[in-house]
């Protein structure tokens, strides 16, 4: 395959009528990286990809692949692959007839043009399946031939629309580990589409977590969960308990250090507190449900506190609880533990695991 | 050079250098014009030589927005914004002009005497010709492109081309001549146009005296048609209900027998109706003689009038009630009546309460459907009318008649375009939007609900002796033609057929010297031209409304459907009082047949591609498109393929609206090109039932071939529509 290209928005806004569905949104995708537009439904991720497909035209603003500005190309002239949400397989075309339909349909190129859709079939795995329809073949399959379609062009660019949407949860995670080995292998640059955090996290080498039409924050997955900008971002990305509090300083024994307060109780402290720029005033901490980790007495160093279980429910491999707190609120809370789980009423000890809380 | 461009210098050097620029007497197809005395021959000159050999000046600025396009695009091409405009502008420029000089002169010299300064004083000219029509086509393209240009519907010169085609067309063949008849109603000889002449025609006691209710005297036209269309609306809704129930919530036996029913008025032609009641009730009726015989009682004439009239149109439009029904009384999720009954409601409380106000937008929609059709049926009136008075069959005499009165025809047709025109606006604005049918996609388990006793009787007891009574009247349609003299001589004989259909042998040849031969043979090969230009038409129109955003959709939408909504007799008499003069001359012609068909029947194919195409998944046209298709290539390899059931469909039925339409075309038929309904009606007048009801039954025969043959095809089909999951 030819070498890859480029992605970037420069101020890109798309108008329909009164509404904005994408509001003055600017990035780069670096050529062969896969990124997921991330976000909830009618935040514009789906607008955005459909104007790199070209689909869409933006109403101000440029759209440049692979160094070209195709701000007033339509999609049939922009060389993009696209793999639909319902895979949009031509019904009335064998697996061979979809996969061709992109290439050159003079008859002096027919050699060729089979070569290459022999080439991708056997690509996506899917060879000796070429003279079935769409509709002979299972969900999985179907999506093979909707990559295999949307690759054989050898497009700048490899557009998925909420590939997975469609296919039962058992499949997804598979499938999703296809996609990921096939971009990698072709090295094509890929923009994904999906609403799903975990499918997000799972597959990206970047993240684009759009909300109204605005980007909230970018970055790879890891920085994402660990370091998210934002509310938005912290509760999208994993779960996160918000807690409203401040930081303080402490002296203990000879060190000073900074903790997170709230209502007379040290939650807990960390290094990284140290660069927030916020002491004594009001921050909201974002704690992973899986960073309050239950103990069997108070721990010595006073950051323990006890709680009041709300509501347990088993999962097998963990128990979600909820707890209500001193402060009063509540608390949501995952154990991965072996230990049996506790009674609903019941009081325990918890802290705070500070690796698992972000300052917003 | 573009291909733009290249279509552009093709079409410009069709109809200026070649075409004849004025419609020909005579065959086109002949290429008698295409000699090399065009240059001397008035009639056959294009453009170019009308205005230097003939001095037809006024025929100059038609050519020159074209000539500045081109050049700008051979010569000046510079950016993209420059060249929009100025095909936007000569686009516009030029379709204006030729209107505008077509209207400055006219058959028989300038239209207003001022321009006889400019002009010489003999001028005049024909109607519009191929020449014409290439050059309109010429700046309509270049329009579409430069509005293209712009990014108008994302730039698809394509889907702009089909637009701006499809909305001058409608604009031509519906709006212009629906507007001339309207203004008419306001003109007379004498006066000119004035308002008062208006209020006289349109607010005479013929058409709005409420005299009936008051003393002896008889209503206005008005309300005596109004009053048919409520009575026929109401029989066919609750027949076609009682229809609907019974096919779908009961064990009927003969259900498959009944939906057979609902095919029956598509291939009917409107009068047939008519006359197999008069076989049975009429004057020499069997049913009347036998009474005659048995009691001593004369019936008289009782069948001709009000009970002739609302018995013949139930007959003729119960069907197209039930078939609206029917979808209407299965679009009702069963687990909407199961969740009625689990909440304690017996069979009665869930169809009062739950079934039946589900079902009320429907009910409402074949209310009006009835209503319209029965306002706008003229061969039953025709037929069967007798005193009572209707106003399409007004119309039709104020025309027809000794004294042709095109004034009061026009206040005539204003008055039933407003009943008609109010009940459309009222099914789309008001029963269009409120619809509840729960079909979702999703498979929805559950077992209908047993109906209650009383409702369940009640349809038993209506449709099944209605269904009696129209199998009846369709054997009567069968027999008709095989008796000699109905109610005089009832031996059987084929002389009708023969009649005719005969086929002899004249010196050797084969001669159809039957006298339904010439109009049998107009009409299916009219019908047969009409077919795939109603179809195309209508699709593209279906496909722009479905797949394609652009501002305005929603009155482009609503002129195309409105046209459904005009009664036939109105457009029938509108295309005669527009198109017999230059600019479009077409009287005696099998255009103006063809087009009245293809104008009429648009709707129809319209509904059916918006239809298919909704079932469509739309991530297919944009699969293709991503996979590089340009222009036309989405639609052809894509669409077309799928939606091949629809085309077949639109076609049949574009072909069988044609051959039974009576009201639309009975003022366009001529000596050349008459047609079987015209001839048939025109039979019945001379009381000729024998050959009318023998020729009746054949064209009946032949559209059923067409729906077996459509049935064929898309029971054949092998199309995988997109699974919803």
């Amino acid at each position: 395959m030819s070498t890859h290209s480029t992605v970037l928005f420069n101020n890109v806004t798309k108008q329909f009528k009164d509404f904005t569905a994408v509001d003055n949104i600017s990035f780069e995708v670096r050529s062969g990286q896969l990124i997921t537009l991330l976000g909830p439904s009618g935040c514009g991720k789906t607008t955005t990809l459909r104007m790199i497909a070209g689909l869409e035209l933006a109403t101000s603003g440029q759209v440049i692949i692979g160094g070209e500005d195709v701000s007033c190309v339509y999609a049939a002239g922009r060389s993009v692959g696209m793999v639909f949400q319902s895979y949009a397989l031509f019904p009335h075309m064998t697996v061979m007839q979809n996969i061709c339909f992109g290439l050159s349909d003079k008859t002096k190129d027919k050699e060729e043009t089979l070569d290459k859709a022999q080439a991708v079939l056997k690509t996506v795995g899917l060879k000796n399946l070429e003279h079935r329809y769409p509709s002979e073949l299972s969900g999985g399959q179907q999506q093979r031939v909707a990559i295999a379609r949307s690759i054989v062009t050898n497009p700048k660019v490899l557009l998925f629309d909420e590939p997975l949407s469609t296919l039962a949860a058992k499949l997804r995670r598979q499938v999703r580990g296809d996609i990921r080995d096939l971009q990698r292998e072709l090295g094509v640059t890929t923009v994904y589409v999906t609403h799903d955090q975990e499918e997000a996290l799972a597959i990206s080498d970047e993240i684009i977590v759009m909300k109204d039409g605005r980007i909230d924050q970018m970055g790879s997955p890891k920085a994402l969960y660990q370091y998210p900008e934002n509310p938005f971002v912290a509760k999208f990305i994993g779960e996160a308990n918000k807690v409203s509090g401040h930081l303080e300083p402490r002296h203990k024994e000879k060190d000073e250090c900074i903790v997170f307060t709230l209502a007379g109780q040290d939650l807990f402290s960390g290094d990284f507190l140290k660069q927030k720029n916020a002491l004594n005033k009001a921050c909201d901490a974002f704690i992973r449900p899986n960073a309050i980790l239950i103990l069997s007495e108070p721990s010595p160093d006073g950051y323990s506190f006890e709680v009041k279980i709300l509501s347990a429910i088993y999962m097998g491999s963990f128990v979600e609880y909820t707890i209500e707190p001193p402060w009063g609120s509540e608390l949501f809370m995952i154990d991965y533990s072996f230990n049996e789980p506790c009674k609903v009423g019941s009081l325990i000890h918890v802290k705070i695991d500070c690796r698992g809380v972000s300052i917003v | 050079m573009s291909r733009l461009v290249k279509n552009l210098l093709i079409l410009a050097g069709l109809s200026l250098l070649i075409l004849p620029w004025f419609r020909i007497y005579g065959n086109f197809w002949s290429f008698e014009w295409l000699s090399f005395n065009i240059f001397q021959s008035e009639e056959y000159a294009p453009l170019l030589f009308q205005f230097l050999s003939f001095e037809r000046w006024w025929l100059l600025p038609v050519a020159m927005p074209l000539g500045v396009a081109i050049a700008q695009l051979l010569f000046w091409y510079k950016n993209e914004k420059i060249a929009s405009n100025i095909q936007i502008i000569s686009g516009m420029l030029g379709v204006m002009m030729i209107i505008i000089q077509s209207f400055l002169v006219g058959d028989f010299g300038v239209n207003y005497t001022v321009l006889e300064i400019i002009f010489a004083e003999d001028s005049f000219q024909y109607g519009l010709g191929m020449g014409a029509i290439t050059l309109i086509y010429a700046y309509l393209m270049l329009f579409a492109n430069g509005i293209a240009l712009k990014g108008f519907m994302k730039g698809d010169v394509f889907a702009v081309t089909c637009l701006v085609v499809i909305v001058f067309l409608v604009l031509v063949f519906v709006f212009f001549p629906v507007f001339n008849i309207l203004i008419r109603a306001f003109w007379e000889t004498d006066t000119g146009y004035s308002l008062s002449v208006f209020f006289d025609r349109f607010g005479s006691p013929n058409i709005w005296s409420i005299n009936c209710f008051s003393d002896s005297a008889i209503c206005g036209v008005a309300w005596s048609t109004f009053f048919l269309a409520l009575m026929t609306a109401l029989s066919t809704t609750l027949l076609g209900l009682a229809f609907a129930l019974m096919v779908t919530r009961t064990n009927f036996r003969f259900k498959a027998t009944l939906r057979a029913f609902s095919v029956l008025p598509i291939i009917t032609p409107p009068f047939v109706v008519g006359m197999a009641l008069l076989l049975l009730l009429g004057n020499s009726g069997v049913v009347t003689q036998a009474i005659n015989t048995i009691f001593d009682v004369d019936l008289g004439g009782w069948i001709y009038g009000f009970w002739g009239l609302w018995i013949a149109q139930t007959l003729s439009y119960t069907p197209i009630a039930f078939l609206v029904l029917i979808g209407v009384v299965e679009g009702v999720s069963p687990s909407m009546e199961e969740a009625s009954q689990t909440l304690g409601a017996n069979p009665w409380k869930t169809f009062m309460t739950v079934s039946l106000p589900l079902m009320r937008p429907g009910l409402a929609n074949a209310f009006l459907l009835g209503f319209v059709e029965s306002m706008a049926d003229l061969g039953n009136a025709l037929v069967l009318g007798g005193d009572y008075q209707v106003l399409s069959a007004q119309i039709f005499y104020s025309v027809a008649g000794a004294s042709s009165d095109e004034g009061k025809a026009a206040s005539l047709a204003i008055t039933l375009l407003i009943f008609t025109l109010v009940a459309f606006f009222i099914q789309k604005i008001w029963v269009g939007k409120k619809s509840y049918t729960t079909v979702t996609g999703k498979g929805d388990g559950g077992i209908y609900g047993k109906l209650p006793t009383v409702v369940s009787s009640f349809s038993y007891a209506s449709a099944i002796p209605w269904a009696v009574f129209t199998g009846i009247i369709y054997v009567m349609v069968l027999l008709g033609g095989f008796v000699t003299l109905w109610g005089v001589d009832s031996s059987l004989t084929f002389t009708h057929y023969i009649d005719a259909f005969r086929i002899e042998f004249v010196h050797n040849n084969l001669v159809a010297t039957g006298v339904a031969w010439d109009s049998f043979l107009i009409t299916i090969g009219l019908a047969l031209i009409a077919m795939p230009l109603t179809s195309c038409i209508g699709l593209l129109t279906g496909y722009l409304l479905s797949r394609v955003e652009f501002p305005g959709k929603s009155y482009f939408e609503f002129s195309t459907m409105l046209s459904f909504a005009i009664p036939g007799i109105v457009i029938g008499i509108s295309y005669v009082v527009a198109f017999n003069q230059a600019p479009i001359d077409l009287t005696f012609t099998g255009i103006i047949l063809v087009l009245c068909f293809v104008f009429r029947n648009m709707s129809v194919s319209v509904r059916a591609g918006i239809a298919s195409l909704s079932q469509l998944d739309p991530g297919l046209d944009e699969a293709s498109v991503t996979l590089g298709s340009r222009g036309f290539r989405t639609i052809r390899k894509v669409i077309l393929p799928l939606i091949k059931p629809a085309i077949t469909a639109s076609m049949i039925y574009s072909f069988i609206r044609s051959i039974t339409s009576i009201s639309a075309v009975i003022f366009l038929v001529s000596a050349d090109y008459n047609l079987a309904s015209a001839h048939i009606i025109g039979l019945v007048e001379q009381n000729e039932f024998g050959i009318a009801i023998a020729f009746s039954t054949v064209l009946i025969v032949v559209m059923a071939v067409a729906l077996l043959i459509m049935q064929y095809f898309i029971g054949d089909r092998k199309v995988f529509l997109r699974n919803k999951k």
